[in-house]
């Protein structure tokens, strides 16, 4: 720990945490500035993950991309795809059949159930509640059973052509996907009871890492950080896109601001997953499920976004009448995120640090589309999240 | 055998290294950890401090700014340490290989025991590359001094 003075000439302790730190699971780094327990100032050092992606995009055709899109994070990867497949039907002004679209919001909404179990277990991990972890991970190999059941895959299901998707969906397949998260249902309506009702997990989340209604509008977060300031916003809902325009579902906010909020909101977006996920099964249209596109895209513009499990992601292409596109670029959710960390973190304790970095549910893999330099790059001592359990458990 | 082969081989402690991957190998990981896969019952651990792992699990391709990261964890663990690659990016770079900011394969910059392949490769199959690794500790003829 190197003493310094922050900008008010207050004497500060710098602690360096990642880019290797369980916590994050993913390389990136923080550096906290604390005064006593107080965190004062909070400079994340991001780039670790950056691969080069956008580039890589422009060297390789439209069919190949899509396997590269899936690769941009194996978390949300069919939220990667949808967004890309559906820019470039819109450049080819291809209508995807209804089917489709059905198929489409099942995955996504099967992907967003395992996100979030993924992430009730990792924070659940932070706060040193390891029994949860272990219970929602092991829940969330039922979801990731029907993943494998419909796509052949868990991770990356390769689902989603450009007009429309590759694989069908049984009526026998559906059955057993809506016995299976009738299970899943019933367990995290026991979770959510857990949540509420434990005193631990309120005393650990309860007004801890707070984000309050104007400064996560004005900071642009978005999905579940959002939601729990009090923000109904979610692109299923706002810029209905794939079948969610005829699915009747709530958007889940809560206004405590803190991470008990971000919590409940997860653990209940699960639970309207479920139901859009039953609804899209027993309604899902006959016919095709996809349509033959062209190889060559007209040149053209698109946006496309939608609701990814962790907040509104965004696509960009730029063609040019090749059959690769000119210039790609992504913007993730957790990099609107990122920038709220510095209000949740600022004010609190270090003991929090963990919670409140996962509280966002972030994925580096998903951000590192820039790389940002830090220009006070010199070593010091790191934290690793043993220390860190430690020293929160001790406090 | 030695106490302390014994011991390392019946309890390898396992440091988890993210060297710029896309989270799909990272969370087949902690799958295999978790109880329908459970490592566990090998004596496995997952370790927080690189000075505390016998065993490294690299994921991911090796960007340019992870690069001296890596070399660095990899020289905090103690000796003997082993690199158990997990997934085609951490092999060979994959999708990638070609990408600018991206060096390859794990094994360019820090020797590499054991590899598992696929993307991702199932929990089973990061299970039976470290049972392979384990077999590979029992044998390895270094002395420990018993």
């Amino acid at each position: 720990m190197t003493p310094r003075k922050d900008t008010v000439g207050r004497k500060t302790t710098s602690i360096p945490v990642g880019p290797q730190h369980p916590a994050l699971k993913e390389p990136e780094s923080f550096t906290f500035e604390i005064d006593g327990e107080t965190i004062v100032d909070v400079i994340p050092r991001l780039g670790y993950v950056h691969r080069g992606i956008e580039k890589a995009m422009e060297s390789r055709t439209y069919i190949q991309n899509l396997y590269l899109a899936e690769r941009i994070c194996g978390i949300c990867s069919h939220s990667h795809t949808t967004c890309y497949a559906q820019g470039v039907e819109e450049l080819l002004d291809v209508k995807i059949p209804d089917r489709a679209n059905f198929i489409r919001v099942i995955i996504a909404e099967l992907e967003r159930i395992h996100s979030h179990m993924l992430w009730l277990g990792v924070a659940a991990h932070e706060i040193g509640f390891d029994t949860l972890f272990m219970h929602s991970w092991l829940d969330r190999e039922l979801v990731m059973d029907l993943l494998e059941l419909i796509s052949g895959n868990r991770v990356n299901y390769a689902m989603n052509t450009i007009g429309g998707v590759r694989r069908n969906i049984s009526d026998d397949g559906g059955q057993k996907v809506k016995d299976s998260l009738a299970d899943v249902e019933e367990r995290m309506k026991h979770y959510v009871e857990v949540i509420k009702t434990d005193q631990s997990i309120r005393q650990r989340t309860k007004n801890i890492g707070p984000l309050n209604c104007t400064p996560a509008a004005d900071l642009c977060a978005a999905g579940p950080t959002l939601r729990a300031s009090g923000i109904a916003r979610d692109v299923r809902k706002d810029d209905p896109y794939a079948a969610y325009g005829e699915i009747p579902f709530d958007v889940i906010s809560y206004d405590g601001c803190d991470l008990f909020s971000r919590t409940l909101v997860r653990c209940e977006e699960i639970l309207e997953a479920i139901k859009i996920t039953d609804y899209a099964i027993d309604n899902l249209p006959e016919g095709a499920i996809r349509v033959r596109a062209a190889r060559k895209v007209p040149e053209g513009r698109v946006v496309s976004r939608l609701e990814a499990p962790r907040g509104e992601l965004i696509h960009y292409c730029k063609s040019n009448g090749t059959d690769t596109p000119e210039r790609y670029k992504v913007r993730a959710p957790t990099l609107a995120n990122v920038l709220a960390l510095g209000n949740m973190l600022i004010g609190g304790n270090v003991a929090d640090i963990p919670i409140v970095l996962a509280g966002i549910d972030p994925c580096f893999s998903c951000m590192d589309r820039m790389a940002f330099v830090d220009t006070k790059s010199d070593k010091r001592w790191t934290w690793t999240q043993e220390d860190l359990q430690r020293y929160a458990l001790k406090c | 055998m030695g106490i302390l082969k014994w011991s390392r081989s019946k309890s390898p402690w396992l440091i988890h290294f993210n060297t710029g991957g896309c989270n799909g190998c990272d969370i087949e990981l902690l799958a295999a950890l978790t109880p329908k896969y459970d490592v566990e019952r090998f004596g496995i651990v997952l370790e927080g401090s690189p000075r505390h792992a016998d065993v490294m699990a690299v994921t991911g391709p090796v960007t340019r700014q992870v690069r001296k990261r890596l070399r660095r964890i990899y020289d905090q663990m103690p000796e003997p340490k082993f690199v158990v690659a997990i997934g085609s990016c951490a092999l060979t770079g994959a999708p990638f290989g070609d990408c600018y900011n991206v060096l390859g394969g794990t094994e360019k910059q820090i020797p590499v025991d054991v590899y598992v392949p696929g993307c991702p490769p199932r929990p089973e199959a990061i299970i039976d590359g470290i049972a392979k690794l384990l077999g590979k500790m029992e044998s390895s003829d270094d002395d420990d001094g018993e």
